[in-house]
């Protein structure tokens, strides 16, 4: 069943241990691609023009150093000018392109940013409301929500700053490293090695700093499960006076988180400096070497051939910088993009999960009567027959909408290991009334997922008007089979939109007879804006009792001729259970109807009441017989069990 | 005034709160005054200084940038130190603050807003702290000093800084100004589409039964569609914050790349010469890059002042029900009478709304009590007035003779037990569970506590027994074992007064007859107060007391009622209608 549990927390990226799968990237690349199949190259052209530029300037420093080395002795500014102005011309025009390809890159890296991240979610979601309750059942809530925020956040991490980033680096470095062995190799050398070593560095950091992250994830994971149990029991606390042995139990859970943090903390806030450090230390180091080669006269290898000279130490020494500052992004960006592809992994594993299967061929449609036969029709008769094509003969029969259920011998079991039903064969006549009675765990809730196809059942037939389940179209199928859970579980909107949800078809003046029917209407005529009123999906503003009968008159509107009914255990008070108690019989009546059963008036009236126990019908009878018969009905009758 | 309060969390970190920017600071002027050096060292270079001048001038700017480094580490630890030093005190001093609570300051900012002030807001907090300790402090001292090197530097040339830097910000703040406020309400926006996948994942049979999953899907389409254009039109106006950035950086090139070396060739390189030209670009980058620092500073520190603010809340709400002064605080309950003088009570969120009207009542040492009213009627109120749970707003209540206020609070909690309405087990065995009630309890106390509540056999059934362990929530017990255990206990803590507040509500009928039979014969000298749904469970009090609208309406035993209180009558017989006469 659907479990909450406690609060849960999952940090960024992989948890130690965890692998990315082969071929993730392929499929994010694909899928980013197909999302913005133009803009997408576009933008990667953009990032491309402007990264290449902005690692050009370097080269024209050094042209206009080399000028102003030649005309410095003599000060003849005249001489030199008309060459510098070239280069500062040809730089001025590669700076305006380099400009617009950062504006276009910026703008388009937004639309395409939020593109691909609302493409996914929609696809996500799409994907979801197809899977089988099954996936609901055995999935708690918070890991299924934390793929729309903690993962979705990650990706949106990688695609806005870590893909345009990583690409700016790597042409970067490509473009400055050309660019350095185009000038000297033995000063590339120097650089690389410095760089190569800060690499090491930043590993090393990175690595400890990861792990006590991790730990430091785990630590207030458990201080906030802490807080959240105490805070919510707190008036507990209080009764019992348990102030000072909660503040010492927290206490050493601050402690600890405080230990792994303030670790995790000090690598990360290290790594920074060191870094920056280093980079000045390899920016001195290039100057020293630079000074070394020129004034020990070295001969220069280079690809464009030039002599060790000032013009070329000092574009040297603006690259190293160029070049360090990027080593730091690249550690950056490199986690960033782990998290965003650990993030898509488990997006995907959801999108590959099998959806619900349907091969039913039965369906339902409307119908109307002539010469004593039904025959279909496109209007809205209000009347519905089974469409059932039989394909051997060619032929096709329409069986009325009626509310026959018979199950014959269903076996079922949600795993391999435990059987949950055994041999269940009962039958409900239309209009009729069964209760469920019987211990949690007895099965009551497991026979009406079978009804409307949750679950499929292992053996044994289902059939309604007559027909075996497994033929009828599930949607259909569940037109014609109505649910009121004890989960209310209404959603954010109006209290029209709400009941309107049974039958997104009907008119305002059909809503509000349903709501009447349900007993309803008069505490909503009260609300503020009566049946504008806005609740949200956990309806904070409504009471237990009142959340109910919404979710009665959602299921009146939709107005099957099946109903199953999960009576609420938890305690309302007596006057609201009496109106909530008439709004469910209102709901039952001319109805067939499958009542899990907590009171004891429900079961009373009911025509048939099924005692379960682990899985087996136990007794069968109406009230009186089974009063008679001195059983276990008798027994939970009687008080002598719970009943629950 | 928010801040100071804070700021009170720091204690025993403070050393390290006042080292981090000193050392920052150092950290910042040796890494500013490398450049400066780097341009001396290429001028002698050009200038054609010997190998050893050169390497010893360059040691002095390895020493510089050790120094920086050792700086730069030592600020990021002890910042480290400082942040979750503060963090972990903030949380205590809440977690304390919170444990000093009355009912009704929990009541007042609610359990789930508490827990995430204590969590969310506090991390959020943290986070701004450790900018504000190290970034806060390194950028707007890195722009000082970029700038004044730039000038000793680059003299005249500086001057352009004049010219972009308003830019740069201008733009920045533009920017923010702009897209903060979008980007709160897109929030808001984003919250409700996650919430509104939450409802449909916790609602799924809901939507697959009302074959509802295209609706759902083209409803969720819409709105992701709004979420989207919102943020897209958002995130293009930050978009402009990096070309502007690059814009500023071009031009200081340009200029100083044109004019510096107009300058440095008619001066023939007095004024400003090659090396200049280089450490001129470090110091314009270092400056607009702590810029752009500065402006994401402040739109951190905008989020996490909304954080504060929801802390000092929590660290300003004065408790309102206190124990008196240790030296006059009575310690000792005498016994479990009680009387309640002309009482009147409110809840301190609608102070003009009375929920108890003028209740005198007397209840004698041992009686039992039964109490029945709808829901909204008081009951609850009435009784959470004897363990001070609550204060009355006027009148008095008088407990073993004696104002509750005169008691010392734990003292007079320890004396009455009370079984809650929305109880909680916690995390950990049973055992453990029950010695909230009485840490020292021997296990036959333990086992008697069990006997009498009814536990003690689904307890002993169970492999582990005692040691069986209860998960977050008690999810894995049902609801009748959990108040079975919860009423256990209670009474490990040998009560003069003991109180359940519809605490059998899940018990079948039988269990609850066969406890309150125990609680009359082992415990006859403890008060017991019921309150219950179910006039069964009160039929044999000493007592009822009808509460209506709160007011008692009647009180009697039950003949007397049955007879004279129509109220009585009305919930008495709609509920035995159900019941087989038997």
């Amino acid at each position: 069943m659907p479990g909450n549990g406690g609060p849960r927390r999952r940090g960024p990226g992989l948890a130690p241990g965890e692998k990315l799968s082969k071929g993730i990237i392929k499929r994010v690349i694909r899928d980013f691609i197909s999302f913005h199949p133009v803009l997408l190259p576009v933008t990667i052209v953009c990032i491309i023009t402007a990264s290449v530029i902005s690692s050009m300037p370097s080269v024209f420093q050094q042209r206009i150093i080399a000028v102003i080395e030649r005309s410095f002795g003599s000060g003849d500014w005249a001489g030199a000018r008309g060459e510098i102005f070239r280069y500062i011309t040809i730089l001025i025009v590669m700076y305006v392109v380099s400009l617009a390809a950062t504006i276009a890159y910026n703008q388009m890296m937004a639309t395409i940013t939020q593109g691909t991240l609302k493409k996914m979610r929609v696809k996500l979601f799409n994907r979801m409301e197809t899977l089988p309750i099954k996936f609901f059942d055995r999935r708690p809530v918070g890991d299924t929500m934390s793929l729309y925020t903690n993962d979705i956040d990650a990706l949106r991490q990688m695609v806005s700053q870590s893909f345009p980033q990583m690409l700016n680096t790597s042409i970067m470095i490509v473009t400055v490293i050309s660019i350095m062995l185009y000038y000297s190799v033995y000063m590339t050398a120097v650089v690389l090695a410095g760089v190569a070593l800060m690499v090491v560095v930043t590993r090393l950091i990175g690595g400890g700093s990861a792990r006590f992250f991790f730990k430091q994830q785990q630590a207030l994971g458990k201080e906030e499960g802490y807080i959240q149990e105490t805070i919510s029991g707190a008036k507990v606390v209080k009764v019992f006076c348990h102030e000072n042995e909660c503040r010492e139990d927290f206490e050493k859970l601050n402690d600890e988180l405080f230990r792994v943090s303030s670790r995790a903390n000090k690598y990360a806030n290290t790594l920074g400096p060191v870094l920056n450090n280093m980079g000045n230390i390899l920016y001195v180091i290039v100057g020293i070497s630079g000074g070394v080669f020129v004034s020990a006269g070295i001969r220069n290898i280079g690809i464009g051939g030039l002599p060790f000279s000032v013009s070329l130490v000092v574009p040297f020494l603006s690259m190293t910088r160029m070049f360090c500052g990027q080593v730091g992004q690249v550690s950056n960006q490199i986690n960033a993009i782990v998290s965003g592809l650990a993030g898509c992994e488990r997006i995907y594993r959801v999108m590959d999960e099998e959806p619900e299967s349907d091969d039913g061929y039965v369906h339902l449609v409307n119908v109307y009567e002539k010469d004593g036969e039904l025959a279909e029709t496109q209007d809205n008769t209000r009347m519905w027959a089974w469409k059932h094509p039989h394909r051997e003969q060619g032929t096709v029969t329409y069986t009325r909408l009626c509310g026959d259920i018979v199950l014959d011998g269903v076996d079922f079991s949600y795993n391999e290991t435990k059987q949950v039903l055994f041999d269940i064969s009962l039958y409900a006549k239309p209009g009729q009334k069964i209760a469920f009675v019987g211990a949690t765990g007895a099965g009551k809730t497991t026979i009406t997922n079978l009804l409307n196809r949750f679950y499929d059942i292992e053996d044994g037939k289902i059939r309604y008007d007559g027909i075996n389940i497994n033929k009828i179209c599930k949607k259909d199928l569940r037109h014609a089979v109505g649910i009121v859970l004890q989960d209310t579980n209404l959603f954010t909107g109006t209290v029209m939109d709400n009941i309107r949800y049974g039958r997104l078809t009907a008119t305002d003046k059909e809503c509000i007879a349903a709501a009447k029917l349900a007993g309803a209407d008069s505490f909503i005529t009260h609300l503020p804006d009566g049946y504008d009123t806005v609740i949200t999906g956990n309806a904070s503003n409504l009471s237990q009792g009142q959340r109910q009968l919404l979710s009665i008159a959602r299921a009146a509107v939709a107005d099957p001729p099946v109903m199953i009914l999960d009576e609420a255990t938890s305690s309302i008070d007596t006057r609201t259970e009496a109106i909530v108690a008439r709004g469910m019989d209102a709901l039952m009546k001319g109805r067939t109807t499958f009542v899990i059963a907590h009171r004891l008036s429900t079961v009373k009236n009911s025509d048939v009441i099924i005692v379960l126990d682990h899985g087996h019908i136990i007794e069968r009878g109406d009230h009186d017989e089974l009063i008679a018969a001195r059983g276990q009905y008798y027994n939970l009758y009687t008080g002598a069990f719970e009943l629950e | 005034m928010v801040l100071r309060k804070l700021l009170r969390s720091i204690r025993q970190y403070l050393p390290s709160t006042i080292a981090t920017p000193l050392l920052v600071l150092g950290e910042v002027i040796l890494e500013c005054t490398i450049p400066f050096y780097i341009a001396e060292l290429v001028n002698r270079i050009k200038d054609g200084a010997t190998v050893s001048e050169i390497t010893s001038f360059g040691g002095i700017l390895a020493v510089m940038a050790i120094g920086s480094l050792t700086f730069g580490v030592l600020a990021g630890m002890t910042c480290a130190t400082a942040s979750c030093g503060f963090g972990k005190n903030l949380r205590a001093d809440l977690y304390n603050a919170v444990n000093d609570f009355s009912f009704d300051n929990i009541d007042t900012f609610s359990t789930s807003s508490l827990v995430t002030r204590m969590t969310t807001d506090v991390t959020n907090v943290q986070n701004a702290f450790m900018m504000l300790t190290r970034i806060a402090i390194r950028a707007p001292f890195m722009m000082i000093f970029a700038f004044i090197m730039a000038f000793r530097l680059g003299g005249r040339l500086a001057w352009i800084f004049v010219v972009v830097v308003p830019i740069l910000g201008g733009t920045l703040f533009f920017v923010a100004s702009r897209a903060m406020p979008l980007f709160r309400r897109i929030f808001k926006k984003y919250d409700r589409l996650n919430e509104s996948v939450e409802e449909n994942i916790v609602g799924m049979r809901v939507v697959k039964s009302f074959v509802r999953e295209d609706y759902e899907k083209s409803k969720f389409d819409t709105a992701a569609e709004e979420v989207r254009r919102d943020f897209t039109k958002a995130e293009k106006i930050l978009a402009w914050n990096a070309p502007v950035m690059q814009f500023c950086l071009y031009v200081v090139m340009v200029f100083v790349l044109s004019y510096g070396s107009y300058v440095t060739i008619t001066t023939m390189g007095m004024d400003f010469d090659v090396g200049q030209i280089s450490a001129m670009l470090t110091y314009s980058f270092m400056i607009l890059s702590s810029l752009m620092m500065i402006s994401m500073i402040f739109v951190m520190i905008t989020l996490a002042s909304e954080s504060a603010v929801r802390i000092v809340e929590v660290l300003d709400a004065v408790p309102n029900i206190v124990s008196p002064d240790p030296e006059t605080a009575i310690e000792n309950v005498a016994d479990g009478s009680i009387e309640f003088r002309n009482v009147c009570y409110s809840y301190a969120d609608n102070p003009d709304n009375d929920v108890l009207h003028d209740i005198s009542l007397s209840i004698g040492s041992g009686e039992t009590v039964g109490i029945i009213g709808s829901t909204g009627s008081g009951k609850s109120s009435l009784v959470q007035l004897i363990p001070r749970l609550y204060d009355a707003k006027s009148g008095e209540v008088i407990v073993g003779g004696i104002n509750v206020k005169e008691y010392d609070l734990a003292a007079l909690r320890n004396s009455v037990a009370m079984v809650l309405q929305k109880n909680v087990l916690f995390e950990g065995t049973i055992e453990e569970n029950l010695r909230w009630g009485n840490p020292d309890a021997t296990p036959e106390e333990i086992r008697e506590a069990c006997r009498l509540s009814c536990a003690d056999e689904f307890i002993e059934s169970r492999e582990e027994g005692y040691e069986y362990r209860i998960d977050h929530g008690g999810a894995n017990i049902s609801g009748g074992q959990k108040q079975r255990l919860c009423i256990a206990r209670a009474l490990l803590k040998k009560p003069k007064i003991i109180i359940f507040d519809d605490s059998t509500s899940a018990v079948d009928t039988r269990t609850d007859a066969i406890i309150r039979k125990g609680m009359r014969e082992y415990i006859p000298e403890t008060t017991k107060i019921i309150i219950a749904q179910r006039t069964a469970s009160v039929e044999d009090a000493d007592k009822i007391i009808v509460i209506d609208d709160g007011r008692i309406a009647a009180v009697g035993n039950h003949e007397e009622l049955l007879n004279n209180s129509d109220i009585y009558r009305d919930i008495y017989t709609s509920q035995t209608k159900m019941t087989p006469a038997s």
